[in-house]
């Protein structure tokens, strides 16, 4: 077993990242499951930050974990209430009714 | 070597829930799969020193974050059949980005290093005397105390915009809520609500205040040959 040092974050991270994005192409009729997988990838950027400020033992990486937690944390919310009027004016969450609009 | 395997395990476990967030066949089980993610990532970051973050991102993801997941999720009346369509469909395309990412990657991952001035570049050096809340708090109230004060705003601009997303005015629907028209209610004088009648009750004549039927209602209700005339125009908007 290796000690776990830098890059077994980086490639927890790595792994979190890819199926974040795999799950937004994956979940095309579902915009929920698509904002989890934004979730997820923040959460990977986030792991990133933690990893590299205790390798460096610099501070300030965990700070702004903390500014992009609030930058997520007010995404869901927007992200949510958007999908709320969304279903209540077309009564589905499909992505690609969505295109209605054809902007 | 107990922290090593206590890693392993728990990014196995965030690995794998990640997994099942984003195959879950349930929206609610991705959701509790997510929050199973969430506390697997805030042990990482126990791991890794970051305590208060650890505690932060359990607090915030999983106490907010994704209980407000679980309320959409329940709230909307999805069709969990329709929303695994075009899964096949998608599945070649995603899997393609997904390997050209990985590749990139793990190319990444696989070449760098840290380049040797970093150390002495650093803008926080940790302080080994001090607990790691008290020094992200010293460092958020100085150094970063307009960062702080503008992620306030943002959360402030994000609750704004949900709740006017969201606000349904009722008042014009049938089935919405009354509200209390104070002015209305102040200005109400007793000349144009009651009348005064004269009862007659065996032998003398009792003047008593009745309350007057209003124009609009009472058209309603009682549908007198007086009142056919005028009110059938008026009462026809509400």
């Amino acid at each position: 077993m290796m000690s776990v040092g830098l890059d077994q974050y980086l490639t927890v991270s790595a792994l979190l990242l890819l199926l974040g994005i795999f799950g937004i192409f994956m979940n095309r009729k579902n915009v929920i499951v698509i904002l989890m997988s934004v979730e997820l990838i923040l959460l990977a950027v986030n792991l990133n930050f933690v990893a590299f400020s205790a390798a460096l033992s610099d501070l300030a990486g965990q700070v702004f974990t903390m500014f992009v937690l609030t930058v997520a944390a007010a995404e869901a919310a927007i992200g949510l209430a958007i999908v709320v009027i969304y279903f209540r004016n077309r009564g589905s969450i499909e992505v690609e009714d969505v295109t209605m609009m054809k902007g | 070597m107990i922290a090593d395997a206590a890693f392993y395990v728990f990014a196995a476990i965030l690995i794998a829930s990640a997994a099942m967030v984003v195959s879950a066949r349930n929206p609610v089980h991705a959701v509790l799969f997510l929050i199973l993610a969430f506390f697997n990532a805030a042990a990482l970051f126990l791991l890794a020193g970051a305590e208060f973050l650890a505690m932060i991102l359990v607090i915030v993801y999983v106490g907010a974050v994704a209980v407000l997941f679980l309320f959409v999720v329940m709230m909307l009346d999805i069709d969990f059949t329709k929303a695994r369509e075009g899964f096949q469909r998608y599945a070649p395309i995603g899997a393609a980005v997904g390997a050209v990412l990985m590749i990139e990657l793990f190319a990444v991952l696989g070449g760098w290093k840290i380049a040797p001035g970093a150390l002495a570049l650093r803008f926080a050096p940790m302080d080994a005397k001090m607990h790691n809340t008290a020094q992200l708090g010293s460092l958020i109230y100085t150094d970063y105390i307009f960062l702080f004060q503008m992620a306030g705003l943002v959360l402030l601009v994000a609750m704004i915009g949900a709740i006017v997303l969201t606000l349904r005015d009722r008042s014009s629907s049938p089935l919405g809520s009354r509200h209390q028209n104070i002015a209305a209610q102040v200005a109400r004088r007793k000349e144009d609500t009651l009348v005064m009648m004269e009862v007659p009750t065996g032998g003398r004549t009792l003047a008593t205040l009745y309350p007057k039927v209003p124009e609009t209602v009472g058209a309603d209700a009682h549908h007198d040959a007086h009142h056919d005339a005028h009110s059938h125009d008026t009462h026809g908007g509400h």
